[in-house]
């Protein structure tokens, strides 16, 4: 066996603490090493290129390149071993830029670190088998959940790129929050008026399959073949016969049901349509408000209903669609106002929240674009918004910043000013960020143009006196304190992940941070794809995300899954668990443990049951050799002898 | 109720400025058959004066008396005003979640404390232990015209770890108690609104705004009456009332009473054994117009009749004067 070593300097980042030559030196020493050096930049063309022209000329067969982590180069260099012949599993890596020049200042202590470091790998690559990936066909249908804007941008650009596209909506409509605003920053353009023609197309798309008031019941499966099993919910009306007249919602008599399209601005009826743009346009029932329900009689809007589509007997019905990637655009949620006692904890109704504002401006929302306190109805003209109403905060355990509130309240305020000109606007803020184009301008055309008055402060608490509420709090710039008698006051509450973002994160078997948004796979250089192959992430299900944001990250998934089904066939990864069906006893301890479902039961013939390991959804985890009593499932290319030769090689002296 | 016998704790301040709030909880916790029980020798709670300055001589006070009750052989002592409350809940929470500052605390003492006293408000035993129902029960007389702001000051709830009772922004315990007893309660938004506290001796004016803003309030919530559980904020409300009047110009003159002299007088007791005689701000008012529940049953009864009454008379004239338009018509 002939092992060569390349050590990288990668310029000053490792030559800086590391005495690479040094290394090279010791390294020649060990038995097996045919062949070590060091260059400057190893993974740069030349670098490679010395690599490739070694292998040839020394006759290597095993390389250990020591340089930065695995997770940058180990793609790169088993490509250039490749073109050189070898196997891409006799390689090996030794990560000496994180793992000692980068975290160590003692050059001595270093270099010493770095040759044992380096010894490591070629005990481990010394043990390494020649690993072949098999190839399996892809399905090149696409699954999309959630019908927000971005959801909606990735299946039509997925759609329009020639794939089958399934597009899942949790409400009963698809549109998501962009529906419910009534214009959008920058340019004051009306949103449904830009999202209605998207929603349309949505539907008339013949390769969009749609399926609203609808959700993931589970996930099987790995990239390219996943079966996905969809819990169509019971809307109470068949939605073949519904032409979406809306007379049911006329007469329906429970009058006083929760809108959740509106965030509970106004009541709407137990059965209803959400919103006139609607897509589908079809009637819904809300068992918890329905008196045919609540109470066992009521029947009026089967018997008012033309086409006779009203069904109280409907179950949910469970489709299964399969698909070979998902993009997941799930969106997000708002904190609650019951989080902020010192602002009343929703108990005062003339204080309202951001979206429930855009619903009070927007002309099809339930005042038809007047502005109205919620306690009276009569116009207010004096409206403070509280900006970062639990964003930024530490003691809500919400330490970020909600991304698009300064924007949005900046619209608002200026859309106040227009619809009540007497009005004056007061903005209470800790910082005000516009980064995006045309952001700054527009805050400052606020206040410049519009005159909303901004105060630099936080609010520290919120009372009513009469039929004011008065805001307290502090003006920092001044320092002094604060009061405004308010007729309205918006708070910008914090944006949260949407409710069950965790529970969907373990069905798809991605990860998610401590706030319940998705983790990207790298958050500069692979910003839409997560660690789980073929799952892609668009929109504020990965962090809070204004509505040019979600659109880009849309389109990018879709690009992404684009480029994924160019191919026919994909390779699995060989570094996968196997199964020794000598020595195992088929126990199948394995199988409960295995997090993704990799492990079936085999019989041999003679009637012997053993484990087996599905190769294409294995993800190489490991959990199940440890678990294997027997040592009969071993993990390839990381089996017990490869790490044991490791361990002997940092214990030999 | 099992019968539970309670150390009472009363401190300084019900011994002076506060001894109305302390002849009425004791009568009202008689009437209710709580037994009570005062410590022997009790010493200072070691609140502000003490804690400003070091808090384990602060905590080695309060454990002084709690390790007096520890061995009078009850394990709850009832606590009426919120200082001590928290002085005593500091001392206890602190000693008992931290090993090194128990035995720092107790080092200064000659009988050690070993964290077996609960401290609980007044408000809390009577909530928690004794009960609505039970509260309710013993209820003789109404008082129909008063309408009461709750008014709990800023330490009773606060800070949530420490009083561990109530929400530290939207207290209801008292307004509940008070609902029991068959009083009318106001929606008062400045329920934790600061009283100005201690700074009444070195900044009196800023003390007299925060007192008028609480008073006004009260007003503008419609009440005619605030009840408090703290005699800091029932000397700043009563007391400064007309200090308030002559610096600001207004004429407030609203009653301040305890929450248990609300509770004694619904329960028929003598405004004399409640201390009412102790108050700056009259409340010969509220006392004169208490009536008994049966007055009340009765009125209630006569008021209905009389709009039944009037009722029926306007429902003749709206039928005669319908009956008369069609007499003209035909």
């Amino acid at each position: 066996m002939r092992v060569g070593v390349f050590i990288c300097h990668c310029g000053s980042n490792i030559a800086g603490t590391v005495d690479v030559a040094r290394a090279a030196a010791e390294l020649r020493k060990v038995p097996g090493v045919a062949f070590a050096t060091n260059y400057m930049y190893t993974c740069s063309e030349p670098g490679q290129e010395e690599i490739k022209q070694a292998i040839q000329r020394e006759h290597l067969d095993r390389i250990v390149v020591a340089a930065c982590s695995p997770r940058m180069h180990e793609l790169t260099f088993r490509r250039t071993i490749e073109k050189a012949g070898l196997n891409r599993y006799f390689l090996e890596m030794a990560n000496i830029r994180e793992h000692i020049s980068w975290v160590g200042l003692d050059k001595e202590a270093n270099t010493n670190k770095a040759i044992e470091t380096i010894k490591m790998a070629v005990a481990k690559v010394m043990q390494n088998r020649p690993l072949y990936s098999s190839s399996f066909k892809v399905n090149k249908r696409v699954l999309v959940i959630g019908g927000g804007v971005a959801g909606m941008q990735a299946a039509l650009d997925c759609g329009d790129g020639g794939l089958e596209v399934v597009l899942v909506e949790k409400s009963p409509s698809v549109g998501g929050m962009m529906a419910r605003l009534d214009k959008t920053f920058p340019t004051i353009d009306c949103s449904i008026c830009i999202l209605g023609p998207k929603m349309v197309d949505v539907a008339q798309h013949d390769k969009i399959k749609l399926y609203a008031y609808s959700e993931i019941e589970d996930i099987k499966g790995y990239v390219g073949n996943y079966q996905v099993k969809i819990r169509k919910k019971a809307t109470y009306v068949d939605w073949i016969k519904c032409t979406g007249c809306g007379l049911c919602m006329e007469k329906c008599p429970s009058k006083n049901s929760y809108d959740y399209f509106n965030f509970g601005v106004a009541p709407t009826r137990a059965i209803n349509i959400p919103f006139p743009q609607a897509i589908p346009k079809k009637a819904k029932i809300d068992p918890d408000f329905c008196r045919q329900f609540t109470k066992g009689k009521c029947g009026v809007c089967a018997k008012i209903c033309p086409t006779g589509a009203i069904d109280y007997e409907m179950q949910d019905e469970i489709v299964t669609e399969d698909v070979g990637a998902i993009v997941v655009a799930s969106g997000y949620g708002l904190i609650d106002m019951d989080k902020f006692p010192e602002y009343g904890a929703g108990r005062y109704p003339d204080v309202i929240t951001g979206i429930q504002y855009e619903r009070f401006l927007n002309a099809s929302g339930p005042t038809e674009g007047h502005i109205v306190r919620p306690s009276d109805h009569a116009e207010p003209k004096t409206i403070v918004f509280v900006s970062c109403a639990g964003s930024r905060d530490k003691s809500l355990g919400i330490p970020y910043c909600s991304n698009f509130c300064c924007m949005y309240i900046a619209k608002q305020a200026i859309l106040t000013k227009d619809h009540i000109p007497d009005s004056q606007s007061y903005v209470f803020y800790m910082d005000i960020r516009s980064p995006g184009k045309g952001y700054d301008e527009f805050t400052r055309r606020a206040q410049e143009d519009y005159g909303a008055k901004y105060v630099r402060g936080r609010v520290s608490r919120i009372y009513p006196k009469g039929k004011k509420m008065v805001v307290v709090g502090a003006d920092t710039l001044l320092g002094t304190q604060v009061e405004v008698e308010a007729d309205l006051v918006v708070l910008a509450t914090a944006v949260t992940a949407a409710p069950g973002a965790a529970q969907l994160a373990e069905k798809l078997h991605i990860s998610y941070d401590t706030f319940g948004f998705y983790v990207e796979s790298h958050p500069k250089l692979r910003p839409v794809e997560t660690n789980t192959s073929g799952v892609f992430l668009a929109g504020a299900a990965q962090g809070p995300k204004d509505i040019p944001a979600s659109v880009g990250q849309g389109s990018a998934a879709a690009a992404k899954v684009l480029a994924l089904f160019s191919k026919d066939m994909l390779e699995s990864d060989p570094a996968v668990a196997k199964v020794n069906e000598n020595t195992c006893v088929g126990c199948l301890k394995c199988k409960l443990t295995c997090p993704f479902g990799a492990i079936q039961e085999k019989e041999l013939r003679g009637g012997k049951v053993v484990a087996n390991v599905i190769e294409t959804v294995c993800a190489g985890c490991g959990v199940c050799t440890s678990t294997c009593p027997c040592g009969a499932i071993q993990l390839s290319h990381f089996t017990d002898n490869q790490l044991l030769a490791e361990v002997n090689a940092i214990c030999q002296k | 109720m099992a019968e539970k016998e309670y150390a009472y704790y009363a401190g300084c301040s019900l011994e002076g400025t506060a001894v109305e709030y302390d002849m009425s909880m004791k009568q009202v916790f008689k009437a209710l058959g709580v037994k009570i029980r005062e410590p022997d020798d009790w010493s200072c709670c070691g609140s502000t004066p003490a804690h400003t300055v070091d808090h384990v001589f602060a905590a080695a006070l309060a454990a002084r008396n709690l390790s007096i009750i520890e061995k009078m052989g009850t394990d709850t002592v009832t606590v009426p005003c919120p200082s001590c409350l928290t002085a005593f809940k500091k001392a206890h929470l602190g000693m008992t979640a931290d090993e090194s500052f128990m035995k720092e605390v107790n080092e200064l003492l000659d009988e050690p404390y070993s964290g077996g006293v609960v401290p609980k408000s007044t408000l809390q035993v009577m909530l928690e232990d004794v009960g609505l129902d039970a509260i309710a029960s013993k209820v003789t007389h109404a008082l129909p015209g008063l309408v009461v702001a709750p008014y709990y000051g800023c330490i009773l709830t606060r800070p949530p770890e420490i009083a561990q009772f109530d929400d530290p922004e939207n207290p209801v315990s008292m307004d509940k108690i008070l609902e029991a007893v068959g009083i009318k309660v106001a929606d008062f938004a400045f329920k934790m609104e600061c009283c100005g506290a201690a700074f009444g001796v070195p900044k009196r004016d800023m003390v007299n705004r925060l007192t008028n803003r609480v008073l006004s309030m009260a007003l503008e919530a419609g009440a005619n009456c605030i009840a408090v559980a703290c005699p800091l904020c029932q000397q700043n409300l009563d007391l400064r009332q007309s200090q308030v009047n002559s610096s600001l110009g207004t004429s407030f003159n609203i009653p301040i009473l305890y929450f248990s002299q609300i509770m004694g007088l619904t329960y028929g007791l003598s405004p004399k054994e409640l201390g009412f005689d102790k108050l700056v701000v009259s409340a010969d008012d509220v006392v004169r117009s208490r009536i008994t529940i049966e007055e009340l049953a009765k009125r209630e009864a006569e008021a209905k009749e009389a709009e039944a009454v009037t009722k029926a008379a306007e429902k003749e004239k709206r039928a005669k004067a319908k009956e008369d338009i069609k007499t003209e018509e035909t």
